[in-house]
């Protein structure tokens, strides 16, 4: 008995930590080489980054900055880093950076583009961060046609008559569906909307420019290119897509079978369609059906294209979000009296979007980065311009420096929207 | 508030004066071709507490599901407070506000604090001011007894302190009639006590209430009446003592040995 029994009789002292604990190497330790495989897995991948960058980064700084031509970029970093050194002509970057970015927009207009863009940071800032005051989002609703105008010049009056009536239409909204109910007044408010496009902006916007001539120098669609291109089309349809997308989504889980037909119809549709398929129709086709005469910017079009494009995968998207929440919530906000709209507004969407944050935003990545697409119909987005680069002389031959510049720029704005939905994941957080 | 509770208590207890709250006659249901709900005939009137109970299957959410139509019946008529349930979507909603409902999942908003999840229908239903919204939220939240949790999301509450709000979010719009559906059955017993404690209280206050559940000593203290189901039917329909003393029904007897055995 006296064997089986145990008091302590001295207290054990707190003591450091094991030597590796909290070191580089201890943590190497535990990350990296925590077992065999992790080892191997280990020493392959670093073998495998260090071998590229070990091609990579001679090449990209054993460079020229200086040259006007590839010819001469290889004579100066042959003179200056020996004869069978191969290097990066960043020169070609040094030249043209500024049509990478602006296309073949006027130069002396650069500050318009730039100004756009600053706007579009500060109107994205309120929907983006709910810490910037509510207020902006005025601001906000205003953007696209002060960007539309800044962008593409001309009459201040024909922005101003379209704002005009979509302003009107929004205040008589209410009273309009008190009196004729939802369907109709959306009806004749769009009807309306078209056929002032159509027939009254155009005779009023030339009746009051000869009264006072107010407006900036128009820039014709042709003249736009590079990221401001990119940027003009993957921002809009991003914007776009994403209440068309809910829209379809709502529509494809209505009751109501026409609804519910066009929705199923159109995504479905969309999805067996490739993109470039589609861009060929709104590049050429559309002018068949068009009347003869009219003319419908090209960027426009493509614009249209993208984001239905987009709005169906994105419907794709919220509709797994939507069909992953219980059933009790629907049942809850029902049995609370909420009517349809206001169930989907408070309660269902809320959560489905929040369910579907990480596949919309793969959806816009693939959407921004799809842009590119547009320049096989001739537009000259970044690609498109680093054909046109190569097909000058001086340049002829230029690969991977061009590549390399607008895989960089790409990647800092996919880069950008991943972690912003990682941040809207984590702020979203409450704990179920 | 008040009013409701002087003349349900009074009504109810009295005999005189009788207001209807639930009238259901000849009522059908079908789901597909399965015949759920036969022949219901009930009435409730306003201040009375009615316990339903029976077997499992045997139609007792579906029919108290068809009083704010989360299901609909295909034959017979539900009448609440004197307006028919029809598909007339205006009625529904106004019926819907009229009625709370509890479920046994609690359901409440997860993307929503305790107090916006008991605001919300009053503000965009009611069209209340939120501040008076947030002063009725914060008397029912203290009443069942969730005091200074308002700002915490329902998942970081405990089950019980969730079904106590999901019931506070059902008085915020001031209903006249509440439904439960075996709100204590996805509930740690240590926690059962606690809502139906709540729920007592409530009934003491004379709420029309029709509660699905298997709690026997609830239903024998607050019930005025125990309606027992069986395969869709309504088979016996009595006051608690004589139901759990002197059941009439075979089948009631059957379920009250089962129930009450072990
Ligand atoms: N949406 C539905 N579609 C088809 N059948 C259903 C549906 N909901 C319920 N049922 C069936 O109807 C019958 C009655 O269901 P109900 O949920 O009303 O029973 P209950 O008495 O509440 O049972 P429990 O005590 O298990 O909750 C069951 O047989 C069930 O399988
Ligand atoms: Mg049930």
């Amino acid at each position: 008995m006296g064997q089986s029994g145990f008091v302590r009789k001295t207290m054990v002292p707190a003591a450091a930590p094991p030597m590796l604990e909290g070191t580089v190497i201890g943590w190497l330790r535990a990350n990296l080489f925590n077992s065999w495989l992790n080892s191997a897995l280990s020493v392959v991948f670093v073998t495998a980054v260090a071998y590229l960058l070990w091609q990579f980064i001679p090449w990209a700084f054993k460079s020229s900055w200086t040259a006007n031509s590839l010819v001469e970029c290889r004579q100066q970093i042959k003179a200056g880093f020996g004869e069978d050194v191969s290097g990066a002509c960043w020169a070609v970057i040094r030249e043209r950076y500024l049509q990478l970015i602006y296309g073949f927009y006027p130069a002396d207009l650069y500050w318009r583009p730039n100004l756009t863009f600053v706007l579009m940071l500060i109107a994205l800032a309120p929907v983006l961060f709910p810490t910037v005051s509510r207020k902006l989002l005025l601001f906000s609703c205003m953007y696209p046609f002060l960007g539309y105008w800044l962008l593409w010049g001309g009459s201040i009056w024909g922005v101003a008559l379209v704002v005009a009536e979509l302003a009107l239409a929004f205040y008589l909204l209410s009273p309009l569906t008190a009196r004729f109910g939802l369907l109709i007044t959306i009806v004749g408010v769009v009807l309306a909307t078209v056929l002032w496009w159509l027939f009254a902006v155009a005779p009023l916007q030339s009746l009051f420019h000869g009264i006072l001539p107010l407006g900036l120098r128009a820039v014709p669609s042709n003249q736009f290119g590079g990221f401001t291109l990119s940027t003009i089309i993957g921002v809009t349809g991003i914007v776009a897509s994403l209440p068309l997308g809910i829209l379809w989504a709502l529509g494809r889980r209505s009751d109501m079978l026409i609804v519910r037909s066009i929705s199923v119809g159109f995504i479905e549709l969309i999805r067996g369609v490739p993109l470039i398929t589609l861009l060929f129709v709104a590049s050429t086709l559309l002018n068949i059906f068009l009347p003869p005469g009219t003319s419908f910017d090209i960027i426009l079009r493509v614009v249209i294209v993208v984001t239905l494009f987009s709005s169906g995968y994105v419907a794709e998207v919220i509709r797994g979000g939507l069909a992953a929440l219980p059933v009790g919530q629907y049942e809850a906000s029902d049995a609370l009296g909420l009517d349809y709209w206001k169930s989907m507004r408070l309660v269902v969407l809320p959560q489905a979007l929040k369910i579907s944050i990480p596949g919309i935003v793969s959806s816009f990545i693939g959407l921004f980065k799809d842009t590119t697409l547009v320049s096989i119909i001739g537009l000259l987005d970044p690609l498109g311009l680093s054909n046109a680069i190569r097909a000058d002389s001086a340049w002829n031959g230029i690969v991977w420096e061009l590549y390399v510049f607008i895989a960089v720029m790409f990647f800092a704005f996919c880069f950008a929207m991943s972690r912003y939905s990682m941040h809207l994941e984590r702020r979203l957080e409450t704990g179920h | 508030m008040n009013e409701l509770q002087n003349k349900g208590g009074n009504g109810s207890r009295a005999g005189i004066e009788k207001q209807f709250a639930v009238r259901i006659a000849n009522m059908n249901k079908w789901f597909g071709t399965f015949h759920v709900l036969r022949d219901i005939n009930l009435t409730v009137h306003l201040g009375e507490r009615i316990v339903i109970c029976g077997p499992s299957g045997s139609g007792k959410s579906t029919l108290i599901r068809c009083i704010n139509r989360l299901e609909e019946h295909q034959q017979g008529t539900i009448l609440v407070e004197d307006i028919e349930l029809s598909s007339d979507l205006k009625n529904i909603d106004l019926i819907r506000s009229e009625v709370g409902m509890v479920f046994q999942h609690f359901n409440l908003f997860p993307h929503l604090t305790v107090m916006e999840n008991c605001t919300l229908a009053p503000i965009w239903v009611r069209k209340i001011p939120r501040h008076e919204a947030e002063e009725t939220a914060r008397h029912f939240l203290e009443k069942v007894k969730i005091p200074d949790q308002a700002q915490k999301f329902p998942g970081q509450l405990s089950g019980g302190q969730q079904q106590r709000v999901a019931i506070a979010r059902a008085l915020c719009m001031r209903p006249r009639i509440m439904l439960f559906d075996e709100p204590t059955s996805a509930l740690d017993p240590e926690m059962i006590k606690e809502v139906l404690d709540t729920m007592i209280e409530l009934a003491e206050e004379g709420m029309t209430m029709l509660c699905v559940t298997h709690e026997m000593g609830f239903a024998r203290q607050v019930a005025d009446r125990v309606i027992f189901m069986d395969e869709g039917q309504i088979v016996e329909e009595n006051s608690p003592e004589e139901f759990f003393n002197n059941p009439r029904s075979s089948r009631s007897k059957l379920f009250l040995s089962q129930i009450l055995g072990h």
